[in-house]
């Protein structure tokens, strides 16, 4: 009973993912795809879950759904007019594109069926990862997190850079 | 308990990397193809966490997949600086009308500029 209400909740949160990138890649008006892509991240951040991993799902819910998908909207409503007919989107190339993507895709679940992993012979028990991030990234990790403070802090100058009025 | 293997997952995350890159495959507007690159970098991230618990050393998948986020958050802040520069300069974000190196020769529908 609790294994198949496990499975059951997996499978929507994966039809949640797919259906939701489904939209986003096929449907003709930009806004519609940004919003469909509200419900892949929500789906992810339900797979974060499963895999017990429970301050990634936070993060994903925080910063995708709440940062990037905001930036994305602003994006839209700053390089669009409101009433503006174009905010239907064209495609181009949607046969070479389709091709494309369609034989990566084939070839990717002809390797997965394929593939032997060498898996854990027992899967850790779920549990709070969060005071193990935190001390992975005090510890083993420390260079990459002082690292990434550094990107951030040129990611900060350098979009500051790029938006400013060119002054002549 | 663990119902669900390791298939599963690296299937939904095929699926999503190759709607991503179908998605910048083929869409005119640069957002559309923002919108790619973040489907491709989730399925990236669901890959590494899955692996991570599945393989092994489930701490440093989820960091890694951490920076991988982050990174993704400050590609789209770039990004969408070099969209307003673009819009500044054609008046248009779709990326096969914007194909001007240098501001010589403004095509009928290129932004008149002084």
């Amino acid at each position: 009973m609790d294994a198949m209400l496990q499975a059951l909740v997996f499978y929507m949160f994966a039809a949640l993912t797919l259906g939701g990138a489904l939209l986003a890649a096929f449907s003709r008006k930009l806004v519609y795809s940004v919003f469909s892509l509200l419900l892949t991240f929500i789906g992810v951040a339900g797979l974060y879950v499963f895999l017990s991993a429970d301050f990634l799902a936070a993060v994903q819910v925080l910063l995708y759904a709440g940062g990037i998908l905001v930036l994305m909207v602003f994006g839209i409503m700053l390089t669009h007019q409101i009433a503006d007919v174009t905010l239907e989107t064209q495609f181009t190339h949607l046969k070479t594109g389709a091709i494309i993507a369609g034989s990566l895709w084939l070839s990717l679940l002809f390797f997965l069926s394929i593939a032997r992993w060498p898996l854990l012979a027992e899967v850790p028990a779920y549990g709070p990862t969060t005071r193990a991030i935190g001390m992975g990234f005090m510890g083993d990790y420390l260079v990459p997190f002082e690292y990434s403070s550094v990107v951030l802090l040129v990611v900060v100058l350098g979009a500051a850079t790029l938006v400013r009025k060119e002054v002549d | 308990m663990q119902v669900i293997g390791l298939t599963p997952y690296l299937v939904v995350a095929s699926t999503l990397f190759c709607l991503g890159v179908f998605c910048v495959l083929t869409r005119r507007n640069s957002i559309g193809i923002l919108i790619g690159v973040e489907l491709m970098l989730n399925a990236a991230n669901v890959n590494i966490v899955a692996f991570s618990r599945y393989v092994g050393d489930p701490v440093g998948g989820q960091i890694f997949a951490i920076l991988v986020i982050l990174l993704a958050a400050s590609e789209a802040v770039i990004f969408l600086g070099l969209l307003m520069a673009v819009y500044q300069r054609f008046d248009t974000i779709e990326v096969d009308k914007v194909s001007l190196l240098k501001d010589e020769v403004p095509g009928d529908d290129a932004h008149e500029r002084a």
